[in-house]
């Protein structure tokens, strides 16, 4: 019988996905919806091209490089539980850290998402590849980030299944499988951001990307929006699953993010005195983004709103009277993710491109196909992570097991 | 004024001429430009836009008495009327031969024909001269490992008004906001407006 | 019949407006297609990268495409493969105390490499500056859009830019599928079917001189130059990156033509050459004049010599 053990508890994991009250159907029907809107989106660029994007010769990368690289920080956040939990052995983030490392793979799979459909060609991406494809490795920062990225996913999906794995047949992961690949998984997540903020600051033709600064500010701003995102999934999950998170994980992740943002907010200030202070001409992408540039001034509201939320956020993850209390914790998680996303995203895509290397200013601005296909992403993004979180927590609550011809315990 | 503008307006839109508007053309050797310890490089010179009406110049200057006299002239009015080249310090036979119309002179006394006037060019603008000899000055067509097709001076510069006159340049590009997807038809699709100006030309 | 149904889909486009009648379009073109007909799909899919096909392979690609661009634009064409003459490094002459602005490179260039009319693409980019301001290196005053009834206009002055052929070119060092390459004789290629279209090329050149197939390039079927290079004029796709290519269907040939835009050029500011051979006019501007060239603190070392006759 044991041959059909995979298929039967394939069968079980897929019940407990199709299984859901009405909230979990609303939930996953209004995902789907926007799902549907990006797709046929999508189907639009796919037959007129990339002319549907806002996107033009002078502003070469948009909304969907700046979900990219947003995202990118979202995955390597995930690392941010693995330190205290597995080599400090910090129980409380422990018994979290596979909800993180999850959401990590979840944003990788966005990013990848992020990044075909901003191929021109995207049924050509296999060229990307080595052995089938030519990549143009190690010359290329793509060709690393090609790398990288799957290694991080992999490691991601390998480390929480083989854990569910264990725990679906009522067994204790081993600890010898595990560790090495989390003693990897840290230079890895660090190795993702870097590789990836690399990627824009090996580009001397755009002095805004060209400080060294940049893949530092990325590490920073990324253990602030990854694990803020993570602390209000942890509430979610905590309320609609009634499952045991302990508020110490809580409340030291938000202590974590605190001093994330200190960096964050330190390595702005050093960027934004070294360029207002020498005011050469590079100092112009900057000008743009904070005071706009003759006349141009689309970003400016965001930046400064952006530093704003940054700003406030860090007070109040700073305090623990603020950081313990729910109110205030919810609060400056929005705030963090909201400023990251603008600082990180369209912050950072767009005045690398403007003005353009021949002083063009070209103002970008989304168009609603960028728009529907950004969302139908995240929707989809947002529907992974609910499947993974459907049958994960009863494994994980010991209400799902598998069948398996050691053990006797049958769900 | 105005005819020589004109005149001027139709020797500059001569010399966006391709090059097969010359194939057949006598080429004149210019063997005597070499110096020793210089290559210049392989060039044919299509001989100068000259008029059927005005050239032979002894056609009518055979019988005539040459005249040394700085004047307005009667006859030729466009080129004396808009003569704009040093006019001052110049008049038409320190450069037309006196004796015999058909030649320039060079203030040597040397007689060149208008084939070769570059010669005569050169004389005071011998850095302009020097660097049309290698190329540099000027326009060129051909094979830039073979055969070159030169200009003379006066395929571009009208000789008694130098100056190029404004042109009226081909359209900007189109703005990125303008960018769109358009249906368009075969006969929609925008055209090239340099066909227009090729069209024009020949 | 099927042929014909295709070519009516790629040809007739589509109301925009409906916009679930088009995705149901997207979602045909990108079924797999079964039969004989589009064999020639599977082909052009599995095209190996230029530079890793044999002889053979090559051969086969240009009797595709060939048939390909037969069928699109109901023209023969011409693909050429030629290499790269031994002994040659191409480089490039302008002279900025000649060029009026007059654009007449910018148009002969789209007429010579068949650069799509809609969505427009242009190649060289002609700037304007007021002169005494500053350029050069902060090139914030340039205008690209200048439009007055005639050139040149009292007080300003025009530098035209296209692709400078790097010798050390940031584009092909970050194009993460090497779609694009320096070739022996220093002209930067982009194989159009190897292209991904990631656009990284595109962020990374200092020159703006790459563009982008936003949409479906479109020429009038009488304009189409149908003498063309793999690597350089042949008609491109949606989705991919071009560049100029110093017109490497003319060029490349003993004896090689000039540049359609150095041909066109109506004050002579445009000069071409080989920078290996000694007596090129293009050595004897660097050797002779005072020649700059754009950017060089970014160490690109561009093979496109600006200078001043006078």
């Amino acid at each position: 019988m044991s041959i059909f053990n995979p298929f039967i508890n394939f069968f079980r994991v897929l019940r407990q996905v199709v299984k859901g009250n009405k909230w979990y159907y609303a939930w996953v029907g209004l995902l789907s919806f926007f799902i549907l809107l990006g797709l046929v989106a999508y189907f639009k660029q796919l037959q007129y091209g990339l002319i549907e994007t806002a996107m033009r010769d002078q502003v070469s990368w948009g909304l969907y490089i700046a979900n990219f690289t947003f995202l990118v920080g979202v995955a390597a956040a995930a690392v941010y539980l693995v330190v205290p939990a597995y080599i400090y052995n910090f129980k409380p983030i422990k018994e979290v850290v596979l909800f993180g490392e999850l959401l990590a793979a979840t944003a990788i799979v966005m990013c990848i998402m992020f990044i075909m459909v901003d191929l021109g060609r995207p049924e050509r991406v296999w060229h990307i590849l080595p052995v089938v494809g030519k990549m143009h490795f190690p010359a290329s920062l793509l060709a690393w980030d090609v790398i990288v990225l799957n290694g991080y996913l992999a490691i991601n999906l390998f480390i929480p299944f083989y854990a569910l794995y264990k725990l679906a047949h009522g067994r204790e992961y081993n600890m010898q499988i595990i560790k090495p690949l989390i003693i990897i998984s840290i230079p890895w997540a660090i190795s993702i951001h870097t590789v990836t903020a690399f990627l824009y600051n090996g580009l001397p033709s755009r002095p805004f990307w060209n400080a060294a600064v940049l893949a530092p500010r990325f590490i920073a701003s990324a253990l602030c929006s990854g694990p803020a995102l993570m602390l209000i999934i942890f509430q979610i999950v905590r309320k609609i699953y009634k499952l045991d998170i302990d508020n110490k994980a809580i409340f030291k992740i938000a202590e974590l993010i605190a001093y994330a943002m200190g960096v964050n907010l330190f390595l702005f200030a050093a960027e934004f005195f070294k360029e207002f202070y020498s005011n050469s001409i590079h100092l112009a992408p900057m000008k743009y983004l904070f005071f706009g540039l003759n006349g141009h001034y689309n970003l400016v509201p965001w930046m400064w709103a952006s530093l704003l939320f940054n700003i406030t956020a860090f007070v109040l993850f700073l305090l623990p009277k603020t950081r313990e209390h729910f109110f205030s914790l919810n609060l400056a998680c929005v705030l963090v993710i909201a400023g990251v996303y603008i600082e990180k995203g369209m912050g950072l895509v767009i005045p690398g491109f403007v003005p353009g290397t021949l002083g063009e200013i070209y103002e970008y601005t989304p168009t609603m196909v960028e728009k529907y296909i950004t969302i139908g992403i995240w929707a989809a993004g947002a529907l992974i992570y609910t499947v993974f979180l459907k049958f994960m927590i009863p494994i994980y609550k010991g209400e799902l097991r598998f069948k398996s011809s050691q053990s006797k315990q049958v769900g | 004024m105005k005819r020589s503008l004109f005149a001027t307006l139709v020797i500059f839109a001569l010399i966006s001429l391709i090059p097969p508007a010359w194939g057949g053309q006598k080429e004149v050797p210019r063997d005597s430009l070499k110096k020793p310890g210089h290559t210049l490089p392989e060039f044919v010179v299509p001989p100068p836009p000259l008029s059927k009406d005005l050239y032979p110049c002894s056609q009518c200057h055979a019988d005539m008495e040459p005249n040394p006299t700085r004047r307005e002239l009667t006859f030729h009015t466009e080129i004396s009327k808009g003569f704009n080249h040093a006019k001052d310090q110049r008049w038409c036979l320190d450069c037309h031969n006196p004796d015999d119309r058909d030649k320039l002179r060079l203030a040597s006394g040397k007689l060149i024909s208008f084939e070769e006037s570059e010669y005569l060019c050169g004389q005071c603008h011998g850095t302009i001269f020097r660097d049309w000899k290698y190329g540099i000055h000027g326009k060129r067509t051909g094979y830039w490992n073979g055969k070159k097709v030169y200009r003379l001076c006066v395929h571009c510069h009208y000789p008694h008004w130098p100056k190029f006159q404004p042109i009226k340049p081909l359209p900007p590009p189109k703005k990125p906001y303008d960018i769109k997807y358009r249906r368009l038809s075969e006969d929609e699709i925008p055209r090239n407006p340099i066909e227009k100006i090729l069209k024009d030309i020949q | 019949m099927k042929d014909r149904e295709k070519n009516r889909i790629l040809t007739k486009h589509i109301s925009r407006r409906d916009l679930l009648k088009g995705s149901a379009f997207g979602l045909a073109s990108l079924a797999i297609p079964i039969g004989k007909a589009d064999a020639s799909f599977w082909e052009a899919f599995f095209q190996k990268h230029f530079r890793e096909m044999n002889r053979d392979e090559v051969k086969a690609v240009i009797a595709r495409l060939e048939e390909d661009y037969y069928k699109k634009y109901n023209k023969r064409f011409n693909i050429k493969t030629t290499e790269a003459l031994p002994g040659t490094l191409f480089g490039y002459g302008l002279d900025l105390s000649r060029c009026i602005g007059c654009r007449r490179c910018v148009y002969a260039c789209v007429r010579e490499n068949n650069q799509s009319r809609d969505p427009q693409i242009h190649w060289i980019t002609v700037l304007r500056f007021k002169k005494g301001e500053k350029w050069v290196n902060d090139l914030e005053e340039a205008e690209k859009y200048y439009y007055p009834d005639e050139v040149p206009e009292e007080g300003y002055f025009y530098m035209p830019v296209q692709c400078q052929q790097c010798e050390n070119p940031p584009c092909v060092k970050v194009c993460p599928t090497q779609a694009t390459w320096k070739e022996p004789d220093g002209i930067v290629v982009v194989d159009y079917n190897w292209c991904i279209g990631c656009r990284y090329c595109m962020a990374a050149c200092p020159y703006g001189a790459r563009r982008f197939n936003w949409g479906e390039p479109r020429i009038a079927r009488e304009e189409i130059n149908t003498n063309v290079h793999y690597l350089g004029n042949r008609p491109r796709y949606k989705g991919v990156v071009e560049k100029c290519t110093f017109c490497i269907q003319r060029t490349r040939g003993n004896p090689g033509r000039y540049p359609a835009c150095v041909e066109i050029c109506p004050v002579g500011a445009r000069k071409f050459g080989n920078l290996l051979d000694p007596k090129s006019e293009i050595r004897y501007i660097i050797e002779n004049k005072r020649v700059f060239r754009l950017k060089e603190d970014l160490n690109t070392q561009p093979k496109f010599f600006y200078f001043f006759a006078t």
